[in-house]
Protein backbone atom coordinates (compact mmCIF):
# COMPACT_ATOMS: atom_id res chain seq x y z
CA UNK A 1 0.00 0.00 0.00
CA UNK A 2 1.57 3.49 -0.53
CA UNK A 3 2.29 5.94 1.49
CA UNK A 4 -0.47 8.30 2.04
CA UNK A 5 0.87 11.30 3.83
CA UNK A 6 -2.89 12.82 3.26
CA UNK A 7 -4.04 10.53 5.78
CA UNK A 8 -2.12 11.05 8.37
CA UNK A 9 -3.04 14.65 7.96
CA UNK A 10 -6.76 13.81 8.22
CA UNK A 11 -6.35 11.20 11.11
CA UNK A 12 -3.86 14.02 12.87
CA UNK A 13 -6.47 17.24 12.39
CA UNK A 14 -9.05 14.84 14.40
CA UNK A 15 -7.04 13.90 17.17
CA UNK A 16 -5.07 17.76 17.38
CA UNK A 17 -8.71 18.92 17.60
CA UNK A 18 -10.11 16.31 20.29
CA UNK A 19 -6.84 16.68 22.20
CA UNK A 20 -7.54 20.65 22.23
CA UNK A 21 -11.37 20.98 22.89
CA UNK A 22 -11.55 18.11 24.48
CA UNK A 23 -9.18 16.36 26.85
CA UNK A 24 -7.40 20.20 27.27
CA UNK A 25 -10.50 21.49 28.35
CA UNK A 26 -10.86 18.63 30.91
CA UNK A 27 -6.95 19.03 31.85
CA UNK A 28 -7.73 22.85 32.87
CA UNK A 29 -10.49 21.62 34.83
CA UNK A 30 -8.25 19.28 37.05
CA UNK A 31 -6.05 22.21 37.26
CA UNK A 32 -8.11 24.41 38.29
CA UNK A 33 -9.65 23.46 40.50
CA UNK A 34 -6.26 22.46 42.28
CA UNK A 35 -5.04 26.08 41.52
CA UNK A 36 -4.85 28.56 44.67
CA UNK A 37 -3.67 31.98 44.73
CA UNK A 38 -0.34 30.79 45.99
CA UNK A 39 0.46 27.22 44.73
CA UNK A 40 -1.16 24.04 45.01
CA UNK A 41 -4.51 24.25 47.04
CA UNK A 42 -7.60 21.80 48.20
CA UNK A 43 -9.54 24.46 49.42
CA UNK A 44 -12.20 24.03 46.37
CA UNK A 45 -12.65 20.34 47.18
CA UNK A 46 -13.21 21.11 50.74
CA UNK A 47 -15.77 23.16 49.48
CA UNK A 48 -17.47 20.49 47.96
CA UNK A 49 -17.96 19.04 51.49
CA UNK A 50 -19.81 22.14 52.35
CA UNK A 51 -24.08 21.13 52.91
CA UNK A 52 -25.09 22.78 49.46
CA UNK A 53 -22.58 21.05 47.22
CA UNK A 54 -23.03 18.05 49.43
CA UNK A 55 -26.90 18.18 48.70
CA UNK A 56 -26.65 18.10 45.11
CA UNK A 57 -24.14 15.13 44.71
CA UNK A 58 -26.73 13.09 46.97
CA UNK A 59 -29.77 14.65 44.89
CA UNK A 60 -27.79 13.48 41.12
CA UNK A 61 -26.50 10.30 42.33
CA UNK A 62 -30.09 8.94 44.07
CA UNK A 63 -31.63 10.19 40.83
CA UNK A 64 -29.16 8.87 38.52
CA UNK A 65 -29.82 5.12 40.56
CA UNK A 66 -33.51 5.25 40.78
CA UNK A 67 -34.02 6.43 37.13
CA UNK A 68 -31.33 3.83 35.64
CA UNK A 69 -32.81 1.48 37.84
CA UNK A 70 -36.08 2.31 36.54
CA UNK A 71 -35.18 2.29 32.77
CA UNK A 72 -33.56 -0.51 32.90
CA UNK A 73 -36.65 -3.26 34.68
CA UNK A 74 -39.29 -1.23 32.95
CA UNK A 75 -37.38 -0.82 29.47
CA UNK A 76 -36.34 -4.10 29.64
CA UNK A 77 -39.84 -6.04 30.19
CA UNK A 78 -41.27 -3.78 27.66
CA UNK A 79 -38.44 -4.72 24.94
CA UNK A 80 -38.76 -8.35 26.21
CA UNK A 81 -42.81 -8.68 25.57
CA UNK A 82 -42.49 -6.72 22.05
CA UNK A 83 -39.77 -9.53 21.00
CA UNK A 84 -41.58 -12.63 22.30
CA UNK A 85 -41.70 -14.63 18.81
CA UNK A 86 -45.45 -14.37 18.21
CA UNK A 87 -45.87 -10.94 19.15
CA UNK A 88 -47.62 -8.74 16.48
CA UNK A 89 -45.41 -7.54 14.43
CA UNK A 90 -47.35 -3.99 13.86
CA UNK A 91 -46.72 -3.94 17.69
CA UNK A 92 -42.91 -4.56 17.53
CA UNK A 93 -42.83 -1.31 14.81
CA UNK A 94 -44.70 0.77 17.09
CA UNK A 95 -42.43 0.22 20.25
CA UNK A 96 -38.93 0.76 18.23
CA UNK A 97 -40.41 3.99 16.41
CA UNK A 98 -41.81 5.31 19.43
CA UNK A 99 -38.82 4.53 21.66
CA UNK A 100 -36.12 6.04 19.08
CA UNK A 101 -38.11 8.94 19.06
CA UNK A 102 -38.87 9.31 22.96
CA UNK A 103 -35.06 8.62 23.70
CA UNK A 104 -34.15 11.84 22.05
CA UNK A 105 -36.68 13.58 23.48
CA UNK A 106 -35.48 14.82 26.06
CA UNK A 107 -34.01 18.39 28.08
CA UNK A 108 -36.73 21.81 27.66
CA UNK A 109 -39.82 20.40 25.34
CA UNK A 110 -39.71 17.30 27.92
CA UNK A 111 -39.98 19.46 31.19
CA UNK A 112 -42.81 21.90 29.57
CA UNK A 113 -44.69 18.41 28.61
CA UNK A 114 -44.63 17.20 31.88
CA UNK A 115 -45.21 20.77 33.71
CA UNK A 116 -48.45 20.59 30.94
CA UNK A 117 -49.76 17.43 32.31
CA UNK A 118 -48.46 17.19 36.29
CA UNK A 119 -47.27 20.55 37.09
CA UNK A 120 -49.47 22.36 40.09
CA UNK A 121 -51.85 23.92 37.30
CA UNK A 122 -51.38 20.69 35.12
CA UNK A 123 -54.28 19.30 32.99
CA UNK A 124 -53.82 15.99 34.93
CA UNK A 125 -53.65 17.37 38.19
CA UNK A 126 -56.61 19.50 37.56
CA UNK A 127 -58.61 16.37 36.30
CA UNK A 128 -57.65 14.43 39.43
CA UNK A 129 -58.29 17.20 41.70
CA UNK A 130 -61.80 17.30 40.29
CA UNK A 131 -62.60 13.67 41.18
CA UNK A 132 -61.12 14.14 44.45
CA UNK A 133 -57.76 13.35 44.02
CA UNK A 134 -55.30 16.56 45.11
CA UNK A 135 -51.39 15.14 44.41
CA UNK A 136 -50.40 18.57 45.58
CA UNK A 137 -52.27 17.41 48.97
CA UNK A 138 -51.09 14.13 49.38
CA UNK A 139 -47.47 15.02 48.75
CA UNK A 140 -46.62 14.77 45.34
CA UNK A 141 -44.48 17.62 43.42
CA UNK A 142 -43.42 17.49 39.98
CA UNK A 143 -40.74 19.29 41.28
CA UNK A 144 -38.96 17.01 43.50
CA UNK A 145 -36.75 14.41 43.13
CA UNK A 146 -39.42 11.78 43.07
CA UNK A 147 -41.23 14.10 40.59
CA UNK A 148 -37.65 14.43 38.61
CA UNK A 149 -37.20 11.00 38.54
CA UNK A 150 -40.44 10.29 36.66
CA UNK A 151 -39.83 12.78 34.14
CA UNK A 152 -36.88 11.11 33.40
CA UNK A 153 -37.98 7.64 32.94
CA UNK A 154 -39.63 9.16 29.88
CA UNK A 155 -36.28 9.15 28.25
CA UNK A 156 -34.60 6.38 30.22
CA UNK A 157 -37.18 3.53 29.31
CA UNK A 158 -37.16 4.06 25.58
CA UNK A 159 -33.33 4.16 25.98
CA UNK A 160 -33.49 1.22 27.38
CA UNK A 161 -35.24 -0.63 25.09
CA UNK A 162 -33.14 0.47 21.96
CA UNK A 163 -29.71 -0.24 23.60
CA UNK A 164 -31.65 -4.15 25.12
CA UNK A 165 -33.39 -4.89 21.75
CA UNK A 166 -29.60 -6.93 20.36
CA UNK A 167 -29.25 -8.32 23.30
CA UNK A 168 -32.53 -10.40 23.92
CA UNK A 169 -32.59 -10.76 19.96
CA UNK A 170 -29.78 -12.97 20.24
CA UNK A 171 -31.27 -15.13 22.85
CA UNK A 172 -31.95 -18.14 20.89
CA UNK A 173 -35.28 -19.90 21.63
CA UNK A 174 -33.54 -23.36 21.47
CA UNK A 175 -31.94 -22.31 24.84
CA UNK A 176 -35.50 -22.42 26.36
CA UNK A 177 -36.66 -25.24 24.37
CA UNK A 178 -33.63 -27.31 25.73
CA UNK A 179 -34.27 -26.00 29.13
CA UNK A 180 -38.03 -27.00 29.48
CA UNK A 181 -36.79 -30.56 27.86
CA UNK A 182 -34.68 -31.24 31.20
CA UNK A 183 -38.19 -30.34 33.12
CA UNK A 184 -37.09 -26.62 34.10
CA UNK A 185 -39.82 -24.46 34.95
CA UNK A 186 -39.35 -20.66 33.91
CA UNK A 187 -38.41 -18.88 36.85
CA UNK A 188 -35.16 -21.76 36.91
CA UNK A 189 -35.05 -20.96 33.11
CA UNK A 190 -34.54 -17.02 34.27
CA UNK A 191 -32.42 -17.65 37.36
CA UNK A 192 -30.03 -19.82 35.96
CA UNK A 193 -30.18 -19.17 32.06
CA UNK A 194 -31.52 -15.92 30.51
CA UNK A 195 -30.35 -13.40 33.47
CA UNK A 196 -27.20 -14.33 33.44
CA UNK A 197 -26.74 -15.01 29.91
CA UNK A 198 -27.84 -11.20 29.74
CA UNK A 199 -26.43 -10.27 32.97
CA UNK A 200 -23.42 -8.20 31.01
CA UNK A 201 -25.76 -6.06 28.56
CA UNK A 202 -28.28 -5.38 31.19
CA UNK A 203 -25.04 -3.74 33.56
CA UNK A 204 -23.76 -1.87 30.22
CA UNK A 205 -27.34 -0.64 29.77
CA UNK A 206 -27.62 0.15 33.56
CA UNK A 207 -24.17 2.69 33.24
CA UNK A 208 -25.29 3.88 30.22
CA UNK A 209 -28.58 5.13 31.43
CA UNK A 210 -26.82 5.88 34.88
CA UNK A 211 -24.32 8.63 32.72
CA UNK A 212 -27.21 9.63 31.22
CA UNK A 213 -29.27 10.66 33.69
CA UNK A 214 -26.02 11.86 35.73
CA UNK A 215 -25.33 14.18 33.14
CA UNK A 216 -28.78 15.43 32.34
CA UNK A 217 -28.68 19.22 32.38
CA UNK A 218 -31.83 21.00 30.45
CA UNK A 219 -34.40 19.06 31.96
CA UNK A 220 -33.63 19.63 35.35
CA UNK A 221 -32.85 23.05 34.71
CA UNK A 222 -36.38 23.90 33.01
CA UNK A 223 -37.79 21.94 35.16
CA UNK A 224 -36.88 23.29 39.04
CA UNK A 225 -35.22 26.66 38.04
CA UNK A 226 -32.14 25.50 40.15
CA UNK A 227 -34.43 25.11 43.17
CA UNK A 228 -33.17 21.42 43.49
CA UNK A 229 -29.46 21.31 43.43
CA UNK A 230 -27.71 19.23 41.24
CA UNK A 231 -24.41 18.64 40.35
CA UNK A 232 -25.03 20.42 36.79
CA UNK A 233 -27.26 22.60 37.66
CA UNK A 234 -25.03 24.00 40.90
CA UNK A 235 -21.92 23.87 37.94
CA UNK A 236 -24.02 26.10 35.62
CA UNK A 237 -25.42 28.41 38.34
CA UNK A 238 -21.19 28.53 38.85
CA UNK A 239 -20.14 29.33 35.45
CA UNK A 240 -23.27 31.89 35.31
CA UNK A 241 -22.05 33.83 38.56
CA UNK A 242 -25.26 33.09 39.83
CA UNK A 243 -23.74 31.93 42.98
CA UNK A 244 -20.99 33.70 45.08
CA UNK A 245 -18.35 30.87 44.43
CA UNK A 246 -14.96 31.08 43.12
CA UNK A 247 -13.93 29.44 39.51
CA UNK A 248 -11.88 26.65 41.25
CA UNK A 249 -15.45 25.04 43.06
CA UNK A 250 -17.11 24.85 39.46
CA UNK A 251 -14.05 23.09 38.20
CA UNK A 252 -13.90 21.09 41.65
CA UNK A 253 -17.83 20.03 40.86
CA UNK A 254 -16.60 19.23 37.10
CA UNK A 255 -13.82 16.83 38.15
CA UNK A 256 -16.31 15.35 41.00
CA UNK A 257 -18.19 14.58 37.90
CA UNK A 258 -15.77 13.16 35.73
CA UNK A 259 -14.42 10.83 38.25
CA UNK A 260 -17.93 10.05 39.33
CA UNK A 261 -18.55 9.03 35.76
CA UNK A 262 -14.59 7.32 35.55
CA UNK A 263 -15.17 4.72 38.34
CA UNK A 264 -18.41 3.89 37.38
CA UNK A 265 -17.45 3.00 34.51
CA UNK A 266 -14.40 0.76 35.85
CA UNK A 267 -17.15 -0.52 38.48
CA UNK A 268 -19.01 -1.80 35.48
CA UNK A 269 -15.60 -2.85 33.58
CA UNK A 270 -14.73 -5.15 36.05
CA UNK A 271 -18.24 -6.86 36.81
CA UNK A 272 -18.72 -6.95 33.07
CA UNK A 273 -16.05 -9.16 33.19
CA UNK A 274 -16.54 -11.30 35.81
CA UNK A 275 -20.09 -11.56 34.68
CA UNK A 276 -19.03 -12.94 31.00
CA UNK A 277 -16.54 -15.03 32.50
CA UNK A 278 -19.06 -16.70 34.79
CA UNK A 279 -20.81 -17.50 31.45
CA UNK A 280 -17.99 -19.06 29.68
CA UNK A 281 -17.65 -20.94 33.02
CA UNK B 1 -55.25 -12.68 19.88
CA UNK B 2 -53.54 -13.13 23.20
CA UNK B 3 -50.57 -14.20 22.18
CA UNK B 4 -48.35 -12.03 24.51
CA UNK B 5 -50.03 -13.88 27.35
CA UNK B 6 -51.59 -11.67 30.06
CA UNK B 7 -48.02 -9.99 31.95
CA UNK B 8 -47.06 -8.74 28.42
CA UNK B 9 -50.04 -6.97 27.49
CA UNK B 10 -50.36 -5.56 31.29
CA UNK B 11 -46.85 -4.48 30.94
CA UNK B 12 -47.55 -2.74 27.55
CA UNK B 13 -50.91 -1.08 28.85
CA UNK B 14 -48.93 0.48 32.14
CA UNK B 15 -46.49 1.59 29.00
CA UNK B 16 -48.99 3.47 26.80
CA UNK B 17 -50.57 5.34 29.60
CA UNK B 18 -47.31 6.29 30.95
CA UNK B 19 -46.06 7.18 27.82
CA UNK B 20 -49.17 8.64 26.01
CA UNK B 21 -50.82 10.40 28.70
CA UNK B 22 -48.03 13.67 28.85
CA UNK B 23 -48.63 14.07 24.92
CA UNK B 24 -52.25 13.80 24.75
CA UNK B 25 -52.30 16.26 27.88
CA UNK B 26 -49.57 18.50 26.19
CA UNK B 27 -51.35 18.79 23.06
CA UNK B 28 -54.61 19.85 25.12
CA UNK B 29 -52.74 21.91 27.23
CA UNK B 30 -51.37 23.39 24.39
CA UNK B 31 -54.93 24.35 22.53
CA UNK B 32 -56.39 26.02 26.25
CA UNK B 33 -56.92 29.73 26.31
CA UNK B 34 -58.11 30.07 30.00
CA UNK B 35 -61.15 29.38 31.35
CA UNK B 36 -63.17 26.95 29.24
CA UNK B 37 -61.94 28.31 26.18
CA UNK B 38 -59.78 26.11 23.58
CA UNK B 39 -58.16 27.30 20.55
CA UNK B 40 -55.18 27.61 18.82
CA UNK B 41 -54.06 31.33 20.17
CA UNK B 42 -51.09 29.72 21.22
CA UNK B 43 -49.75 28.41 17.99
CA UNK B 44 -50.62 32.08 16.49
CA UNK B 45 -48.53 34.05 19.04
CA UNK B 46 -45.42 31.75 18.54
CA UNK B 47 -46.27 32.20 14.57
CA UNK B 48 -46.36 35.63 14.50
CA UNK B 49 -43.16 35.51 16.53
CA UNK B 50 -39.89 36.56 15.12
CA UNK B 51 -38.29 35.38 17.84
CA UNK B 52 -39.26 31.77 17.04
CA UNK B 53 -37.97 31.74 13.45
CA UNK B 54 -34.39 33.29 14.38
CA UNK B 55 -33.70 30.67 17.03
CA UNK B 56 -35.18 28.11 14.92
CA UNK B 57 -32.75 28.84 12.32
CA UNK B 58 -29.92 29.40 14.27
CA UNK B 59 -30.26 25.61 15.65
CA UNK B 60 -30.63 24.16 11.75
CA UNK B 61 -27.77 26.20 10.59
CA UNK B 62 -25.80 24.99 13.96
CA UNK B 63 -27.24 21.66 13.16
CA UNK B 64 -25.69 21.73 9.74
CA UNK B 65 -22.76 23.28 10.61
CA UNK B 66 -21.99 20.39 12.82
CA UNK B 67 -22.78 17.63 10.60
CA UNK B 68 -20.08 19.25 7.96
CA UNK B 69 -17.56 18.90 10.93
CA UNK B 70 -18.45 15.66 11.44
CA UNK B 71 -18.56 14.79 7.68
CA UNK B 72 -14.92 16.57 7.36
CA UNK B 73 -13.12 16.00 10.47
CA UNK B 74 -14.86 12.48 11.47
CA UNK B 75 -15.37 10.74 8.26
CA UNK B 76 -12.09 11.29 6.33
CA UNK B 77 -9.96 10.77 9.97
CA UNK B 78 -11.87 7.07 10.60
CA UNK B 79 -11.85 5.89 6.60
CA UNK B 80 -7.71 6.76 7.22
CA UNK B 81 -7.49 5.12 10.48
CA UNK B 82 -9.02 1.86 8.93
CA UNK B 83 -6.54 1.88 5.87
CA UNK B 84 -3.75 2.95 6.93
CA UNK B 85 -3.60 2.69 10.95
CA UNK B 86 -5.88 0.21 11.99
CA UNK B 87 -3.39 -0.06 15.61
CA UNK B 88 -4.80 3.64 16.37
CA UNK B 89 -8.08 1.87 16.83
CA UNK B 90 -8.32 1.81 20.44
CA UNK B 91 -7.54 5.42 20.72
CA UNK B 92 -10.52 6.20 18.19
CA UNK B 93 -12.47 4.39 20.72
CA UNK B 94 -11.09 5.95 23.87
CA UNK B 95 -11.69 9.51 22.05
CA UNK B 96 -15.41 8.57 21.00
CA UNK B 97 -15.98 7.64 24.28
CA UNK B 98 -14.76 10.78 26.34
CA UNK B 99 -17.75 12.58 26.38
CA UNK B 100 -19.49 10.00 28.21
CA UNK B 101 -17.25 10.79 30.93
CA UNK B 102 -16.86 14.24 30.50
CA UNK B 103 -20.30 15.61 30.69
CA UNK B 104 -21.63 18.63 28.53
CA UNK B 105 -21.60 20.91 31.18
CA UNK B 106 -18.13 19.69 33.12
CA UNK B 107 -16.82 20.60 29.07
CA UNK B 108 -18.63 24.30 28.60
CA UNK B 109 -16.72 24.69 32.13
CA UNK B 110 -13.57 23.36 30.85
CA UNK B 111 -13.85 24.95 27.79
CA UNK B 112 -15.05 28.62 28.84
CA UNK B 113 -11.72 28.31 31.37
CA UNK B 114 -9.46 27.53 28.45
CA UNK B 115 -10.49 29.60 25.45
CA UNK B 116 -10.86 33.05 26.32
CA UNK B 117 -10.55 34.21 22.88
CA UNK B 118 -10.57 35.70 20.25
CA UNK B 119 -13.50 37.07 19.64
CA UNK B 120 -14.00 36.30 16.57
CA UNK B 121 -13.92 32.38 17.43
CA UNK B 122 -15.77 32.73 20.57
CA UNK B 123 -18.13 35.68 19.92
CA UNK B 124 -20.44 34.16 17.03
CA UNK B 125 -22.73 31.21 17.13
CA UNK B 126 -20.72 29.03 15.58
CA UNK B 127 -18.26 28.72 18.53
CA UNK B 128 -21.10 26.00 19.58
CA UNK B 129 -20.16 23.88 16.80
CA UNK B 130 -16.96 22.52 18.53
CA UNK B 131 -18.90 21.60 21.50
CA UNK B 132 -21.61 20.09 19.26
CA UNK B 133 -18.90 18.10 17.44
CA UNK B 134 -18.13 16.70 20.93
CA UNK B 135 -21.79 15.98 21.48
CA UNK B 136 -22.23 14.09 18.15
CA UNK B 137 -19.22 12.45 18.43
CA UNK B 138 -19.99 9.20 20.16
CA UNK B 139 -23.47 8.59 18.12
CA UNK B 140 -21.74 9.68 14.69
CA UNK B 141 -18.57 7.75 15.37
CA UNK B 142 -20.84 4.27 16.47
CA UNK B 143 -23.06 4.92 13.09
CA UNK B 144 -19.91 4.96 10.66
CA UNK B 145 -18.14 2.58 12.60
CA UNK B 146 -20.84 -0.06 12.01
CA UNK B 147 -20.92 1.02 8.69
CA UNK B 148 -17.06 0.84 7.81
CA UNK B 149 -17.35 -2.79 9.61
CA UNK B 150 -19.90 -4.10 7.43
CA UNK B 151 -17.40 -3.65 4.14
CA UNK B 152 -14.28 -4.51 3.13
CA UNK B 153 -12.19 -1.37 2.89
CA UNK B 154 -9.02 -3.13 1.93
CA UNK B 155 -10.17 -5.47 -0.30
CA UNK B 156 -12.32 -2.51 -2.15
CA UNK B 157 -9.15 -0.01 -2.39
CA UNK B 158 -7.17 -2.52 -3.37
CA UNK B 159 -9.28 -3.42 -6.44
CA UNK B 160 -9.61 0.38 -6.88
CA UNK B 161 -5.96 0.43 -7.08
CA UNK B 162 -5.69 -2.10 -9.57
CA UNK B 163 -8.15 -0.78 -11.57
CA UNK B 164 -5.96 2.38 -12.15
CA UNK B 165 -8.16 4.47 -9.52
CA UNK B 166 -6.19 7.17 -7.26
CA UNK B 167 -7.07 7.90 -4.45
CA UNK B 168 -9.71 10.13 -4.33
CA UNK B 169 -11.93 8.50 -6.91
CA UNK B 170 -12.30 5.53 -4.69
CA UNK B 171 -13.16 7.13 -1.33
CA UNK B 172 -15.20 9.37 -3.81
CA UNK B 173 -16.58 6.30 -6.10
CA UNK B 174 -16.31 3.25 -4.23
CA UNK B 175 -16.31 4.40 -0.32
CA UNK B 176 -18.39 6.43 -0.08
CA UNK B 177 -21.54 5.30 -2.11
CA UNK B 178 -20.92 1.91 -0.13
CA UNK B 179 -21.40 3.88 3.29
CA UNK B 180 -24.49 5.72 2.41
CA UNK B 181 -26.88 4.45 5.18
CA UNK B 182 -24.58 4.83 7.81
CA UNK B 183 -23.84 8.56 6.88
CA UNK B 184 -27.91 9.28 6.55
CA UNK B 185 -28.39 7.76 10.07
CA UNK B 186 -25.11 9.72 11.75
CA UNK B 187 -25.98 12.91 10.06
CA UNK B 188 -29.69 12.22 11.60
CA UNK B 189 -28.40 11.40 14.71
CA UNK B 190 -26.40 14.44 14.71
CA UNK B 191 -29.45 16.74 13.54
CA UNK B 192 -31.87 15.47 16.48
CA UNK B 193 -29.06 16.01 19.11
CA UNK B 194 -27.75 19.46 18.21
CA UNK B 195 -31.43 20.94 17.55
CA UNK B 196 -32.46 20.31 20.79
CA UNK B 197 -29.15 20.81 22.91
CA UNK B 198 -29.75 23.26 26.08
CA UNK B 199 -26.78 23.20 27.79
CA UNK B 200 -24.21 24.67 25.91
CA UNK B 201 -26.16 27.29 24.67
CA UNK B 202 -27.90 28.28 27.56
CA UNK B 203 -24.20 28.94 29.52
CA UNK B 204 -22.94 30.19 26.78
CA UNK B 205 -25.44 32.46 26.10
CA UNK B 206 -26.45 32.44 22.67
CA UNK B 207 -30.41 31.84 21.62
CA UNK B 208 -30.98 28.86 20.23
CA UNK B 209 -34.48 27.06 19.85
CA UNK B 210 -34.09 25.41 23.18
CA UNK B 211 -32.91 28.53 24.88
CA UNK B 212 -35.95 30.28 23.13
CA UNK B 213 -38.60 27.26 24.59
CA UNK B 214 -37.52 27.83 28.13
CA UNK B 215 -37.60 31.69 27.88
CA UNK B 216 -40.98 31.37 26.60
CA UNK B 217 -41.88 28.97 29.31
CA UNK B 218 -41.14 30.88 32.23
CA UNK B 219 -44.05 32.98 31.31
CA UNK B 220 -46.03 31.70 28.75
CA UNK B 221 -47.03 28.36 30.15
CA UNK B 222 -49.86 27.08 26.77
CA UNK B 223 -46.67 28.76 24.03
CA UNK B 224 -44.32 26.16 26.04
CA UNK B 225 -46.46 23.33 25.94
CA UNK B 226 -47.28 23.80 21.98
CA UNK B 227 -43.41 24.35 21.52
CA UNK B 228 -42.96 20.88 23.11
CA UNK B 229 -46.02 19.38 20.79
CA UNK B 230 -44.18 20.71 17.74
CA UNK B 231 -40.29 19.64 18.98
CA UNK B 232 -41.93 15.74 19.41
CA UNK B 233 -43.24 15.86 16.33
CA UNK B 234 -40.05 17.04 14.89
CA UNK B 235 -38.18 14.28 16.52
CA UNK B 236 -40.11 11.76 15.24
CA UNK B 237 -39.95 13.21 11.66
CA UNK B 238 -36.06 13.13 12.39
CA UNK B 239 -36.35 9.58 13.78
CA UNK B 240 -38.28 8.55 11.09
CA UNK B 241 -35.94 9.51 8.92
CA UNK B 242 -32.85 7.39 10.23
CA UNK B 243 -35.26 4.32 10.88
CA UNK B 244 -36.51 4.27 7.28
CA UNK B 245 -32.52 4.44 5.94
CA UNK B 246 -31.17 2.26 8.13
CA UNK B 247 -34.34 0.16 8.99
CA UNK B 248 -33.56 0.24 12.79
CA UNK B 249 -29.44 -1.43 11.69
CA UNK B 250 -27.87 1.97 13.43
CA UNK B 251 -29.05 1.65 16.87
CA UNK B 252 -29.09 -2.14 16.90
CA UNK B 253 -25.70 -2.35 16.36
CA UNK B 254 -24.46 0.32 18.79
Amino acid sequence: MPKAPIAWLFIGAFLAFCAFFLAAPAVMLMVQSVDGDDGLTLQYFAALGDYRYRVAFSHSLSLSFTSATVGVIAGGLIAFAVLKPDAPRWLRAVVTSFSAVAANFAGVPLAFAFIATLGSLGLLTSMLKSIGIDLYAIGFSLFSISGLTLVYSYFQIPLMVIIITPAIRAMRPSWREAAENLGASSGQYWRLVGLPVLAPSLLAAWILLFGNSFSAYATAYALTSGNIGLVTTEISAVLSGNVVSEPGVGAALSVGMIVTMVVVLAISQMLARRASAWVKG
Amino acid sequence: MNRLGFGGWTILVLAAVFFGVPLVMTAAFSLWEGGDRYGWSAYRILLASPQLFNSMALSIELALATVAAVLVLLLPAMIFMNLYAPRLRPLFEFVAALPFVVPAIALVAGLSALVTGPEWLIGTPFYLVIPYFFLALPYAYRAIDVGLRSIDLPTLTEAGQSLGAGMGQIIHLVVLPSLRTALVGSTLLTLAVVFGEFTFANVLLFHTYAVYINEIGQHEATAAAALSVASFLLTWAAMLGVLLVGRGRITEGS
